[in-house]
């Protein structure tokens, strides 16, 4: 009995001491070491970051800690992790099972696959308290609400009743954490829990993550890519390459005076919002550009009162139900050589706009590409236009066909339009390859074999391929790792100085726009709230949201001081309305110099 | 998870300008080489049926049956025995080969043609080609396929060809069914946008990157397709509006003589045998054209 009660004890400071961990998985080639001794300790009631780009072993070393590697392709084949006098990595999977939950909960990146579709709030959450059985029905309901108040979410008794995809991205993670919280665990392994989300969600959940903390002691290992999270919650940072801790300190000798030239690159790579204050072209524009870019040139997209909606359809006869107002009545004008970017979060519309360009979704209003209107072109008729507008996709890999070589990928837009054959589209694709900086004895390689910066760079060599006049760059560099995403963005900013492109660059990352922009436009709930320079935007935000956004971007500073817990959780706005809903307009106030704001009254 | 091993992986070393052809690497393999050499083999005996066979097919020979009238078991003689009625039933195999041949290649691969044909349209296109297509389909599979088949038997003269078409007729539903549902979920991923997005024609997206991925899912279906429509040849001509005896085919040699299967089990196992070669050669081989042709399986690491 007493020796239970000193683990317990002990188990309540949550300090977790981890000695020389190394995880090997299987390869054909035999066993590849991706994490590789690492140590380090836990201490009670702190947060420790593990930061590292993908594949530097920092999502493996959590897995490993919960005995959840994927067995038996990947093992722990030396090291031990303390845990209440116990080694928790040698404990077998009965006694694991007790550890899991109730001495260490788990959040992971994405909350909607992290949760099961077809059971309610209330049930799953209810089947995580009880996991250890012998609670009425009565306390876990009680248990239940009392969480989900924890978690700061509004309404807990109606949220019970509710199914995971009711509930927003935001809602959906703070439910997995009231999950991972239901057993009064110690320590909290979270595992990017907030790159899915949008800014504004992310600065909530970090926040509450910081309050849980507070109240309930907890200690934190918070896994993470981004410096800027980093500098919001950590107490401690280890720095992870290639399954190798390259440095571990205090946050504020991280920042402030970093030791491994790595950890400096990695600092350097992280866009910081404010940082192109007091100027007006791109980063990287060259002097010439300026002179260059045509004063008054006429503009080469038009688009006036844009507007895209669905209609759900419903009932026996699949008639239209409910209408999604995806985007409400958006006009603008991209001149060449200009980058606009579109601002805004998950669901506001931003995405259509630029499928609306490329007439790859059926809308209404006016667009012009060069002069001509592309409304109701059919394929055929679309292709002159297409060759002036292309695209690149957030995701490098899914829009890869994989089953193709990349050179063929590369040379396809040029066979398509008839533009070149035999030994010149040989020649052209070539160039292309050299352009986008990759080698081209691996043309003949297949997408798979090729690292997620790489795959973006051919992309991008697609849609040069036509020589268009603007390409739509959706989400472009978001899948990729600050370090790849600062080339990209290179990348593109000198095909921009050398080729007058414009582009139109759909973003959620402030910082990223603030590098890359001419102009900006905010986004919300399918309409713009605000448009204008990037020093308007940046340096003097008029509309509510504008700010809101850029308040919520963490920034790589640990003096800074941590933003204080906000208020509960709110529901978004739904787009969808009833078939006969007239959207109210609004016309835009000029505040000067094309600075345009519109009231969201 | 997912994403830090997919991009974590290291571009794998050259895949060498010389890349075998399709041939060569499907040769290097065991297995498909195994199934090769059985589809060749049956091909051959096929083609050369009037040189190969020992003995004239539709001939019954007076010592051909024992003395109390039953089937020979296989002897110096007649290698794999006599049926019923005292024919040669190696020469009966060889010769049936034609027909199977042509109701387990020809009349599968028409019924896997038009099902693909009709499951990626309807899937790609969506709207009124879909409705139109996948009710028919639906139509066609509500209908016992047996029925339908002696009806169109009946109304057309039986021969060998008709019952290749009316074999064809009958099976291209469930390959319509599953290309529908692969075609919708790919058309929706994002390289076939991206396609779309470059002003790529639907044939091209359809042949060019839509049928690579369906391509394994085909072939699994056009393997098994091959003993199934065997048998239906066999159970047509059982009913008789198939193949009309004498006319040997392997599936009616199996009817024929499938009573006296507990006296004389060679009469059904050779054939049986030779059905299940036929169709496990094609199976290996598909599935080795199913790993050839997907870059993503090849075995570098």
């Amino acid at each position: 009995m007493s020796s239970a009660r000193a683990m317990e004890q002990d188990q309540a400071t949550g300090r977790l001491a981890v000695t020389g961990l190394t995880v090997q998985v299987a390869t054909p080639a035999g066993a590849r070491t991706v994490v590789d001794g690492l140590s380090f300790t836990l201490e009670g009631g702190k947060t420790l970051c593990i930061a590292g780009e993908s594949g530097s072993g920092k999502s493996m070393t959590a897995l490993s800690l919960m005995q959840l590697l994927p067995k038996p392709m990947a093992r722990v084949s030396a090291g031990t992790a303390m845990l209440a006098g116990r080694d928790i990595l040698a404990l077998p999977e009965a006694a694991m099972r007790a550890v899991r939950g109730r001495s260490i909960g788990m959040i992971f990146q994405e909350p909607m696959t992290s949760l099961n579709p077809v059971l309610t709030v209330g049930r799953q959450l209810g089947g995580a308290i009880s996991a250890h059985g012998g609670l009425s029905d009565a306390a876990i309901r009680a248990r239940a609400l009392e969480l989900l108040d924890q978690v700061q979410i509004p309404e807990p008794a109606r949220r019970l009743k509710q199914y995971p995809h009711e509930l927003s991205g935001g809602m959906r993670q703070r439910v997995v954490i009231a999950m991972a919280l239901a057993q009064n665990p110690q320590i909290l392994i979270a595992d990017e829990p907030t790159t899915a989300l949008d800014v504004t969600v992310q600065a909530q959940i970090l926040a509450l993550i910081r309050k849980l903390q507070a109240d309930l002691g907890l200690s934190v290992i918070l896994i993470t890519h981004d410096m800027g999270v980093v500098a919001e919650m950590a107490d401690d940072v280890l720095v992870m390459q290639h399954g190798q801790m390259v440095e571990h300190s205090p946050a504020g000798v991280i920042f402030s005076k970093p030791r491994h030239p790595y950890t400096r690159e990695l600092l350097a790579a992280v866009p910081r919002l404010g940082e192109m204050a007091g100027t007006t072209a791109p980063k990287r524009a060259g002097e010439s550009a300026d002179a260059a870019k045509p004063t008054h040139a006429e503009p080469l997209v038009a688009v006036k009162d844009l507007t895209v909606r669905f209609d759900i359809k419903g009932g026996i006869l699949q008639r239209p139900m409910q209408r999604v107002h995806a985007v409400e009545g958006v006009s603008f004008d991209i001149m060449p050589g200009e980058t606009l970017s579109l601002v805004g979060e998950s669901g506001c519309g931003k995405s259509t706009t630029g499928k609306a360009l490329l007439n790859l979704i059926p809308w209404q209003g006016q667009i012009s590409v060069g002069g001509r209107a592309t409304h109701g072109l059919g394929a055929r008729a679309m292709r002159p236009v297409l060759r002036d507008v292309q695209m690149i996709f957030q995701d490098p890999y899914a829009s890869l066909d994989p089953r193709m070589r990349v050179g063929e990928l590369v040379a396809e837009p040029l066979q398509i339009h008839g533009l070149a054959s035999g030994s010149e589209l040989a020649d052209r694709v070539a160039y292309l390859f050299d352009r986008v900086g990759l080698s081209t004895d691996q043309m003949r390689r297949y997408p798979h074999e090729f690292s997620g910066g790489q795959r973006q760079r051919i992309c991008i060599a697609r849609a040069l391929s036509l020589s268009p006049r603007l390409i739509v760059a959706d989400e472009s560099v978001a899948a990729l790792d600050v370090s790849i995403q600062a080339q990209v963005l290179d990348l593109l900013q000198d095909i921009q100085n050398e080729t007058g492109m414009s582009y139109l660059f759909i973003s959620h990352d402030m910082a990223v726009v603030e590098q890359i922009s001419h102009r900006v436009a905010v986004m919300y709930m399918g309409r713009f709230v605000e448009m204008g320079s990037r020093t308007q935007i940046f340096e003097n935000p008029q509309h509510d949201y504008t700010r809101k956004l850029m308040a919520a971007v963490p920034v790589a500073d640990p003096a800074r001081p941590r933003r204080a817990f906000m208020e509960k959780a709110e529901d978004l706005p739904s787009p969808v309305h009833a078939l006969d809903y007239t959207p109210p307009r609004h016309a835009p106030r000029d505040i000067g110099g094309g600075h345009l704001v519109w009231e969201a009254r | 998870m997912v994403a830090e091993t997919g991009t974590a992986r290291d571009p794998s070393p050259e895949t060498s300008p010389g890349t075998p052809s399709v041939l060569t690497r499907l040769l290097r393999r065991p297995l498909a080489l195994a199934g090769l050499v059985i589809i060749a083999v049956v091909v051959l005996a096929a083609a050369l049926a009037p040189w190969l066979a020992p003995y004239d097919p539709y001939e019954q020979f007076f010592d051909g049956l024992t003395i109390e009238g039953a089937p020979l078991p296989p002897n110096a003689q007649f290698w794999f025995g006599t049926d019923l009625v005292g024919r040669d039933l190696l020469s009966r195999l060889i010769y049936g080969a034609q027909t199977s041949l042509v109701i387990g290649v020809a009349a599968n691969g028409i019924a896997v043609v038009i099902g693909s044909a009709v499951g990626i349209s309807a899937g790609y296109f969506r709207g009124w080609t879909d409705t139109v297509l996948m009710r028919f389909t639906d139509l066609m599979m509500a209908f016992p396929a047996l029925l339908l088949a002696i009806v169109l038997a009946a109304i057309f003269r039986p021969s060998l060809w008709i019952v290749a078409m009316v074999i064809a007729m009958v099976n291209w539903v469930q390959i319509a069914r599953v290309t529908y549902t692969e075609t919708r979920s790919i058309a929706e991923r994002d390289f076939v946008v991206a396609e779309r997005a470059m002003g790529a024609g639907a044939g091209r997206i359809l042949l060019r990157h839509i049928l690579p991925h369906l391509l394994s899912t085909i072939i699994v279906w056009a393997t098994l397709g091959i003993a199934t429509t065997v048998l239906l040849e066999a159970t047509l001509s059982f009913l008789g509006i198939g193949v009309q005896p004498p006319i040997p085919s392997w599936g009616n040699i199996i009817f024929e003589n499938q009573t006296y299967f507990s006296s004389a089990p060679w009469l059904v196992f050779i054939p049986g045998a030779a059905i299940l070669a036929l169709a496990l050669a094609f199976n290996l081989v598909g599935d080795a054209l199913r790993d050839i042709l997907d870059p993503t399986q090849q075995g570098r690491h």
